[in-house]
Parts: C-alpha cells; sequence; structure tokens
C-alpha cells in the first residue's frame, strides 16, 4: 500500500494551521477564534498521524479538541459578545510583539538555513501497529519518573483549583 | 478493464478488512453498506421507540400511516424535508450552518473502526477505540456551537448544560474503557491492543467475554460505562439537555426542517454508535453467546440457523397481523402491503439458512442483535426513569461513577497481576 504521507498532505494541513492561527488572532469574535483554534488542532492531529504516532493522534483530538476547547468554548460563550466586540483593543505592546516575532523569524530562517547538520538525516519510522505500546513502555519505563512528576504537578493543580473554589473545606 | 476486474476481486482472497488490504473499491462498498445499514437502523428506530414507547404507556400509537404506522418514519421524513428551512436573524449565521454537519460527522466517522466481524469491518485502527472516544468527543462541539449560534436563551442554557454532562461523564467512561483494555493485555507477551478487532480477539482467545472476566470486575466496569453511555448521548434519563418542560428542546430549538432531522439523525447513530462500543469491549463483539458451555458443531449449526429463524420470527409475526387486519374494504391494501412485507421478510429469512450466507452473515447478525439489545434498553430507560435533576447528575457523575471506576481499575490490575505473577507464573 502507498503510503499516505505525502508532501501534498503535508504542505495542505500546514496551509490549514496558518489560515486557522491567523483567524485566531484575527477574528473580532472570540468564538469564531476558538473554533478557528479547534481547526488547527485538528490539522495538527492529521500531522501527528503522518509521522506515524497515532497515539498522540488520538490523544490530541480526545484532550484538545474534544476536552480543552469545549471548557474554552464553555467559558467564551458566557461573556457578552456583543460587549467585547464594541470595545477597543487594549493590550498594545507593539514594541514586544515586534521584538518576539523577529527573534522567533531569525531563528526559523536560521535553523532553515543551516539545519541540514542539527537534524538526523533519515529517522526509522516506527511501525505502526506496535506504536501504542513503544509509547507505553517508554512512558512506564524509561521515563517512568518525568511522568510521575507531571502527574504530580497536575494533581497540585486540581488541589488549588478546589481550595480556591471551596470557601470552607 | 481486466485490470480492474483483478483489482476488485484480489480482496475477495484476503482474510482482512478492506482498509487494511488497501482496496479503495471495497472500502467505497463497505462505506455504502454501513451508512445504508445505519440509515434503515435510525429509521427503525424511530418507529419502534414510538412503537415500544407507546404500548409501554398502554396507547397504540402511530397506527394511521400504513399497516400499524410502519411507514410513519417515511412519511416523517417526508415532511422534514418539505419544511420550510427558518434561520433566527440574530444568529451567527456560519456557526448555524456549521453546528449540524460537525454533529453529523462525528456520529457516521465513528463507524469506520466499528468491527461488525473479524473482517466486516471498513478498517482496523492501532488506536480504533481512542479514534471512536475521541470523534465521538466531536460532538459535543456541535452542540456546543448550535447552542451559541441560536443566539437564544434556552439553546444556550441546553448546550452548556450538555457540554458539562458530556464532558463529565467522559471521564467516567475513559476509566471504564481502560479497565477493559486492560483484561486484553492478559496473554502470553503482556501487551494489550486498542484496536476494535483485536479487543474481541482477545475475548475469543481468553474463552471469556469480559463482562465476565474476574467477576464482578468486568460486569461492574461494563455498569459505569452502561451508565454513562446514555449520559454521553443525552438520552433520558439524563436528557437534560433537551429536557422539553423546562426547555423547549434544548440547543436544538431554533432548528427547524432538515437541519433539525441532522440533529435527529446524529443522536440515534450516536446511540447505536457507543452501543457497539460496549459491545465490543464487554458483550464479546461478533462472537456468539455460550461458546464455551455450548460448544462443538451441532451447536455451532443450531447457532448458524438463528438469523434466519429471526427473519421467519418476524415474518410470522407480520402474517399473524396480516390475518388480523379489519376485514373492511378499506384496509385492503394495507393487509396486502403488511402480508407483501412479511413475504419478503421471510425470503430474507429462507436466504440466510443457506450454509454459505449463514456462515458470512453469522458475525454481523450476532453484533447487530447485541447492539439491538442496547437500542430496546434505550427505550425502555425512556419508558420507564423519571429525568435527572441537574445536581444529582453531577453528584452521580463524579462522586459515584468516578470512583467506581477508579476502584475497579485498580482491583482489576491488582489482580491481573496477581494471575500472572502466583497463579499462572
Amino acid at each position: 500500500m502507498a503510503p499516505v504521507a505525502t508532501p501534498f498532505f503535508f504542505y495542505l494541513f500546514a496551509a490549514i494551521m496558518l489560515i486557522g492561527g491567523i483567524l485566531v488572532i484575527t477574528c473580532k469574535n472570540a468564538v469564531h477564534s476558538a473554533l478557528a483554534l479547534i481547526v488547527i488542532l485538528l490539522a495538527q492531529a492529521s500531522i501527528y498521524l503522518m509521522l506515524y504516532a497515532p497515539f498522540v493522534a488520538g490523544a490530541q483530538i480526545i484532550l484538545y479538541a474534544g476536552g480543552i476547547m469545549v471548557l474554552f468554548l464553555f467559558v467564551i460563550m458566557l461573556v457578552s459578545i456583543e460587549r467585547s466586540m464594541k470595545e477597543r483593543q487594549f493590550n498594545s505592546q507593539w514594541v514586544v510583539g515586534i521584538v518576539a516575532a523577529t527573534a522567533l523569524g531569525g531563528l526559523f530562517i536560521a535553523v532553515y538555513l543551516k539545519g541540514k547538520n542539527i537534524f538526523p538525516d533519515h529517522v526509522l519510522p516506527v511501525v505502526e501497529s506496535d506504536n501504542t505500546q513503544k509509547v507505553a513502555t517508554l512512558l512506564y519505563g524509561q521515563y517512568m519518573f518525568a511522568f510521575e512528576i507531571a502527574s504530580l504537578l497536575l494533581l497540585v493543580a486540581i488541589i488549588g483549583a478546589v481550595v480556591m473554589a471551596k470557601k470552607r473545606i | 478493464m481486466h485490470e480492474i476486474i483483478q483489482y476488485v476481486e484480489s480482496y475477495l482472497t484476503s482474510e482482512q478488512t478492506p482498509g487494511a488490504a488497501g482496496n479503495m473499491f471495497w472500502a467505497l462498498v463497505y462505506i455504502m453498506l454501513v451508512f445504508g445499514g445505519l440509515s434503515v437502523a435510525v429509521i427503525a428506530m424511530n418507529w419502534l421507540e414510538r412503537k415500544i414507547l407507546a404500548h409501554m404507556q398502554v396507547r397504540l400509537g402511530p397506527m394511521r400511516v400504513g399497516p400499524h404506522g410502519l411507514l410513519q418514519p417515511i412519511a416523517d421524513a417526508i415532511k422534514l424535508l418539505l419544511k420550510e428551512d427558518i434561520m433566527p436573524a440574530e444568529a451567527d449565521g456560519l456557526v448555524f450552518w456549521m453546528a449540524p454537519l460537525i454533529v453529523v460527522l462525528a456520529a457516521f466517522t465513528v463507524f469506520v473502526v466499528v468491527p461488525f466481524g473479524p473482517t466486516h469491518a471498513i478498517t482496523d485502527m492501532n488506536i480504533g477505540i481512542l479514534f471512536m472516544l475521541g470523534v465521538s468527543s466531536l460532538s459535543v462541539l456541535g452542540i456546543v456551537m448550535a447552542g451559541w449560534a441560536s443566539n437564544s436563551h434556552y439553546p444556550l442554557i441546553g448546550a452548556l448544560r450538555s457540554s458539562a454532562q458530556m464532558v463529565s461523564y467522559e471521564v467516567a467512561m475513559g476509566l471504564a474503557v481502560v479497565s477493559a483494555i486492560l483484561m486484553t493485555s492478559l496473554n502470553k507477551d503482556g501487551t494489550g491492543t486498542l484496536s476494535m478487532i483485536g479487543i474481541v480477539q482477545a475475548q475469543l482467545a481468553q474463552h471469556e467475554w469480559f463482562i465476565f472476566k474476574f467477576f464482578p470486575l468486568g460486569l461492574v466496569a461494563f455498569f459505569i460505562f452502561a451508565v454513562a453511555m446514555v449520559a454521553e448521548t443525552n438520552r433520558a434519563p439524563f436528557d437534560l439537555a433537551e429536557a422539553e418542560s423546562e426547555l423547549t428542546a434544548g440547543f436544538h430549538t431554533e432548528y427547524s426542517g432538515f437541519r433539525w432531522s441532522l440533529f435527529f439523525l446524529a443522536e440515534y447513530s450516536a446511540m447505536i454508535a457507543v452501543s457497539s462500543i460496549a459491545v465490543t469491549l464487554w458483550l464479546g463483539g461478533w462472537l456468539r453467546p455460550f461458546p464455551n458451555m455450548l460448544s462443538g458443531s451441532p451447536w455451532d449449526q443450531i447457532f448458524s440457523m438463528f438469523p434466519g429463524v429471526t427473519f421467519l420470527f418476524f415474518a410470522a409475526i407480520c402474517f399473524f397481523n396480516t390475518v388480523r387486519m379489519p376485514k373492511h374494504p378499506l384496509f385492503r391494501i394495507q393487509t396486502i402491503g403488511l402480508a407483501g412485507f412479511g413475504v419478503v421478510l421471510a425470503l430474507i429469512g429462507l436466504v440466510l439458512f443457506v450454509p454459505d450466507v449463514s456462515v458470512r452473515i453469522q458475525d454481523i447478525f450476532w453484533f447487530s442483535a447485541k447492539v439491538a439489545g442496547f437500542m430496546y434498553l434505550y427505550i425502555w430507560y425512556r419508558g420507564t426513569f423519571p429525568r435527572y435533576r441537574f445536581d444529582q447528575l453531577m453528584q452521580m457523575g463524579w462522586k459515584v461513577l468516578l470512583p467506581m471506576g477508579l476502584g475497579v481499575l485498580i482491583l482489576t490490575a491488582s489482580v491481573a497481576l496477581l494471575q500472572q505473577k502466583i497463579w499462572h507464573p
């Protein structure tokens, strides 16, 4: 079977992500921005699929597109859109924005020009059929400690949220 | 021409799903079959739900359009297509237009990985169950968008309720699913699988459906899933999102005509989708019942008769009711129609007795029969349970189902470890 991970699809999804990204910051309506962000996340999941990482793609769809973004929308929808549309953009930090953009752009150009030696020329793709198992053995074997630290951080965040939300514990 | 025929025929000898074999033609055929079958199932569900609910409440239900109201769903569909398509003036046009599409897409895309049999699936993915949960969780987005874009109070409240409900029950559902997936890893090399076909094959290899595994752990996990899946599809008794006495119709209040029918279609196909997850994970998917107790070739023979017998039974019901039809000349066409329907069912039943056909059709039959059982349960719940209050719903999700799910997961893991380390070292 011919591989589907052709350059055409990469450019397609990259274009979708770029257009979505521009829409996120230019849309006046916050809900439209959030929807554009969902499109970006789905396109990103497709790129993970092209990189032979189906598990990451599935987790991306479940966690970001299906979970976190719904909560985002949830909050945004309770904001009165009419008022926020009329309000002027009050956050004007042009200098910082330009500095950050040029720094990032310069980094990208530098990597594009001299990046041939930084990245490995060719990586054997992990066989798709046991990708999930490979991820599991890495997470629960080699990187067990980092994984547990990350889950501890999440636990701290949950406890913090409960403490802040509840008046009497 | 010759190459095309060869391409089409090459799949017939491979023991794979069309997706795995990479055969475009058969993949398309399967997609068409699944889509058509699903649409017919939704139409049948529409009629059955009204009929069964009516009989539970000692009414007759639809009786006018066709014999025993059999043509009622078709009449409804025509009515919905002919209705005026209204979009509220203050609505957000694009989002309003996209919402039903997203809900329908999410509900139908899920069926790509549903295993109707070892080879009867459109494709088999390495992340099958993750894909199903992920894509079906996208339907929340459509509901939230529909509620918000309508720019009206009731739909917004309905959408908020439904998203809160779906996000919180997804957690308990996920934990129940994880404990079933854990059971797939109880083989020699200790690697489990997320693929839908692989999960059923694990149950086949362990000679046990996961609902009976580590009794009562499998049963409890199944129970958690069975409750969460009703909440996930916004059906009674968890239908707060469209509670008609409080919110008119919830998130789809402002929708009419064809757009509304898309929501309807999506709701029912989502019900079928979650039921098929439950069937695949706990009830052995396409495997026939009693594989251990009633094994051997005579029993295989008897169980292979079931599809045909079922259709003959339906045909017999049709004939019985044909005899009972009123003898007035006004009812002649209806009587002939019902008899004709019975004849068609009987013919299908007879074809299913042919050994070549019955061997191939069995998996699909058992899978569909199990899913149909769940569909009946959905109607039964709607007929019997009163609606939950919202705080009760949240309490149930977070304080009962979630701790239960965690407990079952930990217990399943410990028992599995014990079994591998101590009983069968």
